[in-house]
């Protein structure tokens, strides 16, 4: 297993409700794993307390076996994917040199091998021309995958992405879906967040679905994602709709 | 995958290559203006008399200039330009460092209360007639008081939030300038208070070689810190989190960069008095010039703080028969030259 938690408990406070609840999950190596559930039921939390932000009350989390690395050290392991944000005046090419840094001796710049790894990265999101283009000139699509290029760029064993397609319009959600698919294709290990059901259709992955700080669902998107368990999770009546035969758009009822 | 050995060359963006090339460019303009500034003054000297001095007093021989010439190359010009150089180049770099670390444009030295506790320092050595080392040592302490007491109260207050040390730099700062503003009410009006009215005004005048060889290794050794740590401090602009996520290790990086940042501005008030405006307005030429990547901005920075404060100190002492303060020019210079990088820059701030 690439990553393995194992019964994780948080909470913001001692004496406070917990945020999360005894979360168990576990994500094999190529496989991806989409995390749903409505706002504020704590799947920003579980990627917080997983990158190190939060420190966890209980249970425990395992990336290939190891526990509580140093951030140096988990950084190499586990590469994290934030939602475009940020004004940066840096081009693209030095954001994702910035991926670099944990295969850096410290005190030494990037050299000309990393900035061989970050074009590559760069190609491999399909954006190697826009590689001198300021961070804060790039569409919000080419954003995301430049950050994506720089999770590459850490050359980690697994991918945390926090809602990659959020506010991006249906040909960049294509794009950066069509980047996770690809790299999950070639061996890569991706849990990502979405508020977007179909997404989990459409890259064939694993779904577990948070309510309350709890895993109310899990298994293969078709099994889980039927409009009964949909409706329950949103509380409001969705549609699951077919094509070609198959699951692939979740439509709330108003 | 393999990993980097990462011992080759720097990357060559082309910008960054670039940006190398106007660095060297910086460096030798620098350099030019040191030695012009020497030839200036009540008695003008040429570049070729100054080279000279300057050769011989490196290879020990004597030069073919009279003693007067060398004498006043040596023992009142080069403190002077290498005074301005090292004042200029660290309150150039602290300013860089400080606005990459709070991603804050509009952070200084100023920021923390640094100026204001150094300033205060000095101001009660003066009142109780303390000797220049007594001054200096009272500077740097009331610096460190400054920047101790603003991320104490952000500490408790704001869990290491860069607004909040912002704003605790602000109440510290006020209070320290209100505590002066009582240090020269008490002042002997005859003599301790011009004196520290003259000192807060920021001046190179008095600066000699036992000032500059007292406070250079400081401001040295945190050029070199702030130098050494460029790439991790660059990545901090991410912010916080996702620093973290790429290995920086960010509690620890920010309180080298504050501290090293800080004993420059200390070291650099400590021989000047109050200089300001220089840390807030040379990162933002530097940026205009090398653009915004925190690894070239910080040499640039450094090498343009140097070479802006030189020429303003040329300005001071050249201009009129009697000399002007060097805090009083810094910010009727800066002041404009701050709202057109405004409205240049804005646009990549807003």
């Amino acid at each position: 297993m690439v990553l393995k938690i194992e019964g994780l408990v948080y909470r913001h406070a001692p004496g406070l409700p917990p945020v999360l609840d005894g979360v168990d999950l576990a994500l094999a190596a190529g496989e991806i794993l989409c995390l749903l559930g409505p706002n504020g039921t704590g799947k920003t939390t579980l990627l917080r307390c997983l990158i190190g932000a939060l420190r966890h009350e209980r249970g425990q989390v395992h990336i290939d076996g190891e526990t509580d690395m140093p951030p140096r050290r988990l950084a190499r392991a586990l590469a994290y994917v934030p939602q475009a944000a940020g004004d940066s005046g840096l081009c693209l090419l030095d954001v994702v040199l910035m991926g670099r840094t944990p295969h850096l001796s410290p005190l030494r710049l990037p050299g000309r091998s990393d900035e061989r790894i970050a074009r590559e990265a760069l190609a491999r999101v399909g954006i190697a021309h826009l590689a001198e283009r300021p961070f804060n000139r790039a569409s919000g699509g080419e954003r995301q995958l430049a950050l994506i290029a720089r999770a590459l760029a850490q050359q980690p064993r697994l991918f945390v992405m926090d809602e990659p397609t959020a506010s991006l319009d249906l040909g960049n959600q294509a794009r950066v879906l069509r980047v996770i698919r690809d790299l999950a294709a070639d061996g890569m290990t991706i849990l990502v967040t979405t508020h977007q059901p179909e997404h989990a259709f459409l890259l064939g992955a694993r779904v577990v679905a948070l309510a309350g700080g709890r895993i109310a669902a899990a298994g293969a998107a078709r099994d889980v994602l039927c409009a009964k368990t949909l409706s329950e999770i949103y509380a409001t009546p969705v549609d699951v709709v077919s094509r070609d035969g198959a699951p692939a758009a979740c439509v709330p009822r108003l | 995958m393999t990993a980097s050995a990462s011992t080759d060359l720097p990357a060559a963006v082309p910008a960054a290559r670039r940006a190398r090339a106007v660095i060297a460019l910086l460096g030798a303009t620098t350099l030019v203006i040191a030695i012009l500034s020497m030839g200036l003054g009540h008695y003008p000297l040429t570049s070729a008399a100054v080279l000279d001095v300057l050769w011989s007093a490196l290879t020990g021989t004597p030069s073919g200039q009279p003693p007067m010439v060398d004498n006043v190359v040596l023992a009142v010009r080069l403190p002077r330009v290498l005074a301005a150089m090292l004042v200029g180049a660290s309150l150039a770099a602290a300013g860089a460092a400080y606005q990459t670390l709070f991603r804050n444009p509009l952070a200084s030295p100023a920021i923390l209360g640094v100026s204001s506790g150094a300033g205060f320092g000095a101001a009660l050595a003066m009142l109780l007639s303390g000797g220049a080392l007594a001054i200096q040592g009272a500077a740097f302490a009331g610096g460190m008081l400054a920047v101790g007491a603003a991320m104490f109260i952000a500490g408790r207050l704001g869990k290491g939030s860069a607004l909040v040390l912002v704003l605790a730099g602000l109440v510290v700062s006020a209070l320290f300038q209100a505590l002066t503003s009582a240090l020269k009410y008490v002042a002997d009006p005859l003599d301790t208070l011009p004196a520290i009215v003259f000192w807060l005004l920021g001046s190179l005048g008095r600066v000699g070689t036992r000032d500059l060889v007292w406070a250079a290794p400081f401001a040295l050794a945190g050029m070199l810190a702030l130098f050494l740590l460029r790439w991790p401090t660059q990545v901090l602009e991410a912010g916080d989190d996702e620093a973290r996520t790429l290995g920086v290790p960010v509690r620890a990086l920010r309180i080298a960069l504050i501290a090293a940042a800080t004993l420059m501005t200390a070291a650099a008030v400590s021989i000047s008095g109050i200089v300001g405006w220089v840390g807030l307005l040379v990162p933002h030429l530097a940026r205009l010039i090398v653009g915004p990547a925190y690894a070239t901005l910080l040499p640039a920075s450094l090498l343009l703080g140097a070479g802006y404060l030189l020429l303003v100190d040329d300005l001071c002492r050249s201009a009129f028969a009697a000399e002007l303060p060097l805090g009083i020019v810094t910010a009727v210079l800066g002041a404009p030259v701050f709202v057109v990088i405004l409205a240049r820059a804005r646009r990549q701030w807003s």
